[in-house]
């Protein structure tokens, strides 16, 4: 697959580089880099309610290796952390931890709702008393995530797109997501 | 000891004892009245010497409850599989926690998912649920208009 740099998410630095005798100037949007700067050191924080989690971790580990994207080191605390990805189901009983843990996020700070569970509810959306259906009833949610679980493919997507609408700052036009698959030539 | 020995030594035991053929396991049917001198037997003869229990649970068959024992030694590897039918309006049984003290929990969350009251159970009250909590989540009737969704 050829490496597409046509994707703003890509880009190296917003702003243009001017080189001059004694070294250079950069000229460049102050929202822009801050949010670059935001989006390359997005720190996960450690939470995972059920087999997303085993999922999540896989994704942290050797073999897919999120930190090539700048997520990092997950942080214990949610004092030190930039995203929660909620790795599970969310029951009725967890809500309210999710919710405090949500406020003790510092802002900026995003959610990303991993799985069928944390979407909707899922395999227990009908028929259970215990299962909030979709993490959204309690905390708002910046990328959703489909599968069950997802495959760590499909959650590197989710934080690169996470990154992407980040990059945007709040404008759709620069909301382009881009996917892994070729497509297909006209 | 094998299957067969071992259901001959526990129809011994009490001749009031059916048992359920097929299944994986020797699946035994007692009264809920003799169960726990049946399970105290199990544990405390030197042959059969189950002093493990690993499922201790119960089942919702509408139109009665069966409290399930999973039973096994760890001396003879043998495994039992203990079921008494419980009234469905009135389901109480000895509790087994001052057998195998696994029990107690597991006790519990039968009593507070199924409804199943524990005679002589030391502290029979609710292990995950809300200590105000009305009606027994894991029955087949079970209603919750606020956070079921009904299929």
């Amino acid at each position: 697959m050829e490496l597409n740099n046509q994707n703003p998410s890509q880009e190296a630095f917003p702003g243009d580089v001017h080189p001059s005798a004694t070294g250079g100037i950069v000229v460049t949007k102050l929202d822009d880099v801050i949010n670059w700067a935001r989006s390359n050191s997005l720190w996960p924080l450690v939470f995972g309610t059920s087999c997303c989690a085993i999922e999540m971790m896989s994704t942290a580990s050797a073999k897919y290796d999120w930190s090539r994207f700048g997520f990092e080191v997950a942080r214990a605390s949610p004092r030190q952390a930039d995203v929660i990805i909620i790795a599970g189901t969310i029951v009725n009983k967890m809500a309210p931890v999710l919710k405090r843990l949500y406020d003790q996020m510092a802002d900026p700070k995003y959610v990303i709702a991993m799985g069928a569970c944390a979407t909707s509810g899922g395999p227990f959306f009908y028929n259970t008393y215990s299962v909030v259906k979709g993490a959204d009833h309690v905390i708002p949610v910046d990328v959703y995530v489909a599968g069950c679980p997802p495959r760590p493919e499909a959650l590197m997507h989710a934080l690169i797109s996470l990154q992407t609408k980040i990059k945007a700052g709040g404008r759709p036009e620069k909301m382009v997501i881009e996917h892994f698959y070729d497509k297909p030539e006209k | 000891m094998e299957r067969e020995a071992l259901q001959a030594r526990i129809s011994a035991i009490n001749p009031e004892i059916t048992f359920e053929e097929g299944g994986e396991m020797l699946n035994v049917y007692v009264e809920p009245k003799d169960c726990r001198d049946l399970l105290q037997t199990l544990h405390n003869m030197d042959d059969l010497a189950f002093d493990y229990m690993f499922c201790l649970t119960c089942v919702d068959w509408k139109t009665h409850l069966t409290m399930v024992y999973h039973l096994e030694s760890t001396t003879h590897r043998h495994i039992a599989v203990i079921k008494s039918k419980l009234d469905r309006t009135n389901p109480e049984i000895d509790t087994m926690c001052d057998i195998w003290r696994t029990a107690e929990l597991l006790e519990r969350e039968v009593f507070e998912l199924f409804g199943v009251r524990f005679i002589n159970h030391p502290d029979l009250r609710n292990l995950l649920l809300t200590d105000d909590w009305e009606g027994y989540p894991l029955r087949k009737d079970y209603e919750d208009p606020i956070n079921m969704i009904k299929l």
